[in-house]
């Protein structure tokens, strides 16, 4: 299935929850924050949210800045 | 000691990491700098660098994270970056900035005094980046905002504090602390916001682009101390006729 993650299309197998998906990218999931369709999930919920056909996926962290 | 929200700041000096050659680099001018409260901004993750990671670098028991708004262009969108930064674990403080146009980096006023009654509500502690408008200053410390940071020239600009008479204002007035941002680009710039009663200034261009940011950042923190200093010691006034230094009696021999 598709999503849209940071505005890229990916295509990922279906059922993955988010911490999996973090995961997969190499990304520590301590280090962002992810926000699905919108809604800005807790760190609690990564491991249970799953990722939908067509899910729009942002994922966010502190950079430096002034 | 300087005191924002109930928290105690040693160092008027606030620290940005922006623009930075290296980590290593930013790591070593904010420690030579002394500041205890830093500011970073929100972006998205890029996708081929994942371990590119700012938080693995900063020592967050030493420095208290500012996450500003960065890049907000209305009330909406810096509500949403709020709520992000929040989220990513960054505490209730944050720096308001909403700047609609990108040319002149100058904040929007009305948009950040909604914006600040919002996350006033939302819990957050508010320090908006703002126009130097005393008026302006007024109602946002109304509105809740626990510091106020008037521009002394547009961001990144290093031109110094431009806004001199509205600032003087301004901290009469304030009952919050005042951080003069933006624009301070030498140590003599920060020395005159602070000998003019600022309770403290940020500091991030300046800083990050010098030839050496590590001797640098010690020059700002030494001239953030002396202006302060200054402004304790209370500065004589300026005059426009000529008054000696040496005594004008005992001269009756040369004539």
């Amino acid at each position: 299935m598709k999503i849209l993650c940071n505005g890229e299309a990916r295509e990922i197998a279906s059922g993955i929850r988010v911490t999996e998906y973090l995961n997969q990218l190499g990304l520590d999931a301590l280090s962002v924050v992810v926000e699905c369709d919108g809604k800005i999930l807790t760190r609690e919920e990564y491991g249970s949210h799953e990722l939908q056909d067509g899910s729009v996926l942002e994922l966010i962290r502190f950079v430096g800045g002034g | 000691m300087l005191t924002i929200a109930g928290k105690k700041f040693r160092s008027r000096l606030f620290g940005g990491t922006g623009k930075f050659s290296s980590p290593e680099v930013m790591k070593e001018a904010l420690a030579a700098s002394g500041c205890e409260m830093v500011t970073v901004a929100l972006r998205r993750v890029d996708l081929n660098n994942p371990a590119d990671d700012i938080m693995s670098v900063l020592d967050r028991e030493r420095y208290l994270f500012l996450p500003n708004t960065s890049g907000a262009r209305d009330a909406g969108e810096a509500i949403r970056l709020a709520c992000l930064a929040r989220a990513s674990g960054g505490g209730e403080w944050l720096k308001l900035e909403v700047t609609p146009d990108p040319r002149t980096l100058l904040p929007d006023p009305i948009e950040t005094l909604k914006a600040t009654e919002e996350l006033v509500k939302e819990g957050f502690k508010v320090l908006p980046y703002m126009n130097a408008d005393p008026i302006l200053a007024l109602r946002l410390q109304d509105a809740g905002a626990v510091a106020v940071m008037p521009l002394g020239s547009p961001i990144g600009t290093n031109q110094g504090v431009l806004t001199r008479f509205q600032i003087e204002i301004i901290i009469a007035q304030a009952q919050v602390p005042v951080i003069v941002d933006a624009g301070l680009g030498a140590p003599s710039h920060v020395a005159e916001a602070m000998e003019m009663g600022a309770d403290a200034v940020l500091v991030n261009t300046a800083i990050a682009v010098a030839g050496d940011p590590v001797r640098m950042a010690r020059a700002f923190a030494m001239a953030v101390e002396a202006g302060r200093i200054a402004y304790e010691s209370g500065l004589g006034a300026v005059s426009k006729e000529a008054a000696p230094s040496s005594p004008e009696d005992g001269l009756g021999f040369l004539r």
